[in-house]
């Protein structure tokens, strides 16, 4: 029997500092992500959003942290990964100077790893995946629809051309008056919602799998403004509905209508979006007509964590694929050529 | 605000756009002027096209491929048109947050800058500076309100033909 293998991962390309120890590529042993909350508990102070200074203070607390709750050592420790794009540059930069230090220590293997990749291989975590495989990535700063012909190769086929689908849901809930992070307000409105407000559908050419959500959040601040022009109420909720509806029908069209094309044999939901009730159920009930197995992560993997990392790593890991100590952060890392080469 | 400060001197232009087209075209034509270390300072409220005024400029520095939302990674940049195009969005920053991303880095460039939200970070931005403000005024009119600071970009105003405002009618 072969010894088993630990992967440590740092996750700091946005707000979220974390850090996971992932065994034999799927058997998560720890994965601590430094909410705000938490920081703002540990550190006595608010955390700005964009703020690589918190990650510094933060990222070994955390490290420490994740390596304790593994039960494991640092001997243990086979490899260290790493976000290395995309993501802001400041923050990328503490999660890899924190890993080559690590790596160099340990004497063990870099492996930078791409963002995007971590959230569709979170699905690893849960479940095996099958090949070829489409992925819906669906978060506030992404919206694609990925497919992998085989393990690790990723193909872009859809791409947002404005917002992200989670920004469009930030912004329309700033329009109406909602607290940020939008999405999980907009989402329970447009369930509790009694009508609809029917907003329009960007489909945009036929046959493409590219997305745009601007027309769409430009029809909800017409429809305020004109409520408020004639001194009429907001109907928050049925513009809520309509909203999330028209989101939904087309990306959920379109990531099924790839699926058959392309005949994968699954569909990976993932990204912090998929929290999305609305989005889960529909997507659900779609793939269950059409007979196609449907992965979706716990909200823990959804949103950013180092544990999807390691996921994501475990690809470069298996191939021998590593990183050199000239590693650096790459804020507009391509997926498709993070791709594994064998 | 007072008036007469430095940032209010400056001479105020406007263009009128009757449909989304005609404001595309606008930025498209603004491209066209576009040297090394241009910086333009976009304003205007949700829904006003920010985004989509960007994505025109991009078209028409010939920057090839999709330009969306920079607000993710704050700072997007593109290769491949006439000159190297930096797209910004601040929305989520302040000027203490913005100040560690080194923007000033991007605006001494040898591409053009161009920010949206920038008035949430004035004092960063370089003293010479297009200003554009877009104004929803209809469902796919807007006025784009340009306010140049330096000589060169009240020449590009002048060039694009634009009218000049007197300025009692800038304040609503």
């Amino acid at each position: 029997m072969t010894r088993p293998y630990h992967l440590l991962a740092i996750e700091t390309s946005c707000d979220e500092t974390s850090v996971a120890v992932v065994r034999n590529g799927g058997e998560v042993l720890s994965n601590v992500v430094s909410s705000q909350i938490d920081t703002h508990r540990r550190f006595g102070g608010v955390v700005p959003e964009i703020a690589s200074r918190k990650h510094v203070e933060s990222v070994t607390v955390i490290l420490e942290e994740a390596v304790a709750k593994a039960g494991v050592s640092l001997g243990d420790i086979d490899a260290v990964a790493v976000t290395q794009g995309p993501g802001l540059v400041g923050a990328l930069l503490v999660g890899v100077v924190a890993a080559k230090s690590l790596s160099l220590a340990l004497d063990v293997p870099l492996i930078g790893t791409h963002h995007i990749a971590g959230h569709i291989y979170a699905n690893r975590l849960v479940g095996e995946i099958e090949y070829p495989a489409l992925a819906l990535v669906v978060s506030g700063g992404h919206t694609e629809l990925v497919l992998l012909a085989s393990e690790g190769r990723f193909q872009i086929i859809g791409r947002t051309r404005d917002d992200a689908v989670g920004e469009a849901y930030d912004k329309v809930a700033r329009a109406l008056s909602l607290p940020y992070p939008g999405g999980p307000h907009i989402d329970r409105l447009a369930q509790e919602a009694r009508e609809e407000i029917e907003l329009p559908r960007a489909w945009l050419e036929p046959d493409c799998y590219d997305f745009s959500f601007s027309g769409l959040k430009s029809a909800v601040l017409a429809e305020i403004n004109r409520a408020n022009m004639k001194g009429e109420p907001i109907r928050a909720a049925a513009l809520a509905r309509g909203f999330q509806e028209s989101v939904i029908d087309v990306v959920t069209a379109k990531a099924m209508k790839a699926a058959a094309e392309y005949g994968v044999r699954q569909l990976l939901l993932c990204g912090g979006v998929a929290a999305n009730r609305g989005l889960r159920e529909r997507l659900s009930a779609l793939c269950a007509e059409a007979a196609l197995p449907l992965l979706v992560p716990p909200l823990s993997l959804c949103t950013d964590n180092a544990a999807m990392i390691a996921a994501a790593a475990d690809l470069k890991w298996r191939r021998g694929e590593f990183g050199t100590l000239d590693l650096k952060a790459e804020p507009q890392l391509s997926l498709e050529d993070w791709s594994v080469s064998h | 605000m007072s008036i007469g400060n430095g940032d209010s001197a400056g001479r105020t232009f406007v263009f009128r756009a009757d449909t989304e087209a005609d404001t595309a075209g606008f930025a498209a034509r603004l491209a066209a002027l576009a040297e090394p270390g241009a910086v333009l300072a976009l304003d205007g409220d949700l829904g006003a096209g920010k985004t989509r005024f960007a994505q025109a400029f991009a078209g028409g520095l010939g920057v090839p491929g999709v330009v969306n939302s920079p607000t993710f990674t704050i700072i997007k940049e593109y290769e491949g048109g006439r000159l190297p195009f930096y797209h910004m969005d601040v929305y989520r920053l302040g000027p203490d947050e913005a100040d560690e991303l080194g923007l000033e880095e991007y605006f001494e460039g040898d591409g053009v800058s161009l920010v949206e939200w920038a008035s949430l970070i004035e004092p960063l931005l370089p003293e010479e500076r297009l200003h554009i403000r877009l104004t929803t005024t209809g469902p796919t009119s807007r006025t784009v309100e340009c306010r140049p600071l330096g000589g060169r970009y009240e020449a590009w105003c002048i060039q694009l033909g634009i009218t000049e405002i007197a300025k009692e009618e800038t304040a609503e």
